[in-house]
């Protein structure tokens, strides 16, 4: 039973390896930039599992409630949502470059060209 | 998608709240979940809608690509501006304390809404001008 | 019950990014990830973080989506089929995830009211910020004017995307008949 309590860190860390996966063994860069998403949304729901409070309730102050969830992990995660937007659509802009420039997004016939200068 | 009665139909009813909409959560952000990036994004959205349903170019005469590039520059002139009114006022970098005389609290108030208004601006701009650049580069 | 509702959904997302992993389509690939977004904003309300979960929702599932869907019509790629090599990245990634859930051993439980991020910082925030701000949404108040130098760091990043973007793809393409006309 105490294992349950962590549930949410195994499939935090589940759907980080599979982002991972996504990034390291996919030869297409736009399927590349799909895995990093599905990677940094898994470490987002990491830090808000860190901290939440059971029988709490949203940091914002009412009347009706005495428990708050921890502020601290949902500030700096909305940091990093928004950074981590910046960095697809830079990501996604150089990925356009690349196809007009080598007529394909495939790593491997990218990588042939590159050698056969 | 111009000729698409219902789309074109539903876009125009829809587009002024969506509007609404992004003001209401970015000026309610200290009272309820919301705050400046939420409602700049919202706020792109709407145009990414006018520009989904009537084209290009007519987005591009609603939104003007230089005007929403000077709005990038001044959101974030917005936000340094007030950080340095603190230091002006003689207190320290984003000190909201000082920014009004008699009351610190009102003075906090006043500065987190400058510096929300500022980050807004500042997202909804880029936002919409990264949607712009991605939508024109297929144009010859 | 609330519990219940956080397992399902979390199931459904590694159900989805299994999806993805075996996907060929890149059109299809590109819409689970927006739903895979919107589902976590979901779990996100859940674990009391509203203020992620909006924004999460709206840019994850809203601009990200658009801007994937912007660079398939501009590339209009498909993914080609893979062929082998896919082993040596099975056992990075399963080594690396068997080291992560052993580190996830020593954590508090999950929902311990008592756990140490608890305990210093943010029960000052909590308390102090009704007076000291006056503002009734804590992350507001601690984004805003507690860690308001981290926010302005932000808003430059968001800055410098929306230029580096406007200098990679801002003019319209040369045609390419001028471009070899100059070589």
């Amino acid at each position: 039973m105490q294992y349950l309590g962590l549930y949410n860190y195994w499939i935090a860390v589940i759907l980080m390896m599979t982002g991972f996966y996504i990034v390291i063994s996919s030869g297409n860069l736009i399927k590349k930039i799909i895995g990093l998403n599905i990677f940094q949304v898994s470490v987002f729901l990491f830090y808000i599992s860190i901290g939440k409070i059971t029988g709490g309730t949203a940091p914002i102050k009412t009347d009706a409630a005495s428990i708050y969830s921890n502020p601290l992990p949902h500030v700096l995660i909305l940091t990093a949502i928004v950074v981590g937007v910046a960095t697809t659509a830079l990501g996604l802009s150089l990925v356009v470059r690349i196809k007009e420039a080598y007529g394909t997004v495939e790593e491997d016939e990218i990588h042939s060209q590159d050698e056969a200068w | 998608m111009k000729d698409q009665i219902v789309l074109r139909v539903i876009a125009k009813l829809f587009i002024p709240f969506i509007l609404l909409f992004a003001l209401y959560v970015q000026f309610h952000g200290d009272y309820g979940p919301g705050g400046g990036f939420q409602a700049g994004v919202i706020f792109a959205a709407a145009f990414v809608l006018y520009t989904l349903i009537f084209g290009l170019e007519a987005a591009k005469k609603v939104a003007k690509p230089n005007l929403v590039q000077v709005l990038v520059a001044v959101g974030v002139l917005l936000y340094v501006g007030t950080g340095i009114m603190g230091i002006l006022l003689g207190g320290n970098f984003l000190d909201y304390n000082v920014l009004d005389h008699h009351d610190p609290v009102h003075g906090q108030h006043l500065g987190i809404l400058l510096i929300e208004l500022g980050v807004g601006i500042t997202v909804a701009s880029v936002m919409i001008t990264i949607f712009f650049s991605f939508a024109g580069r297929g144009q010859s | 019950m609330i519990h219940l509702l956080d397992i399902i959904l979390l199931t459904f997302m590694v159900i989805i990014a299994f999806t993805v992993v075996r996907l060929d389509n890149l059109f299809a690939a590109i819409v689970l990830t927006g739903i895979y977004s919107l589902l976590s904003a979901s779990v996100f309300t859940i674990l009391d973080a509203v203020d992620v979960a909006f924004t999460e929702a709206a840019v994850g599932a809203g601009i990200a989506t658009i801007l994937m869907l912007g660079t398939l019509a501009l590339t209009s790629a498909e993914e080609k089929v893979q062929q082998g090599k896919i082993i040596f990245p099975l056992m990075v990634v399963i080594l690396t995830g068997a080291v992560l859930i052993y580190g996830t051993l020593d954590m508090p439980q999950y929902g311990d009211p008592k756990a140490h991020i608890h305990q210093h910082v943010a029960p000052r925030y909590i308390i102090e910020s009704p007076e000291e701000i006056g503002v009734p949404n804590m992350v507001t108040s601690v984004l805003a004017s507690y860690r308001g130098y981290d926010t302005l760091g932000e808003v430059t990043v968001i800055f410098t995307a929306g230029i580096g973007v406007v200098l990679l793809l801002g003019r319209s393409r040369r045609n390419k008949s001028k471009e070899k006309d100059e070589r």
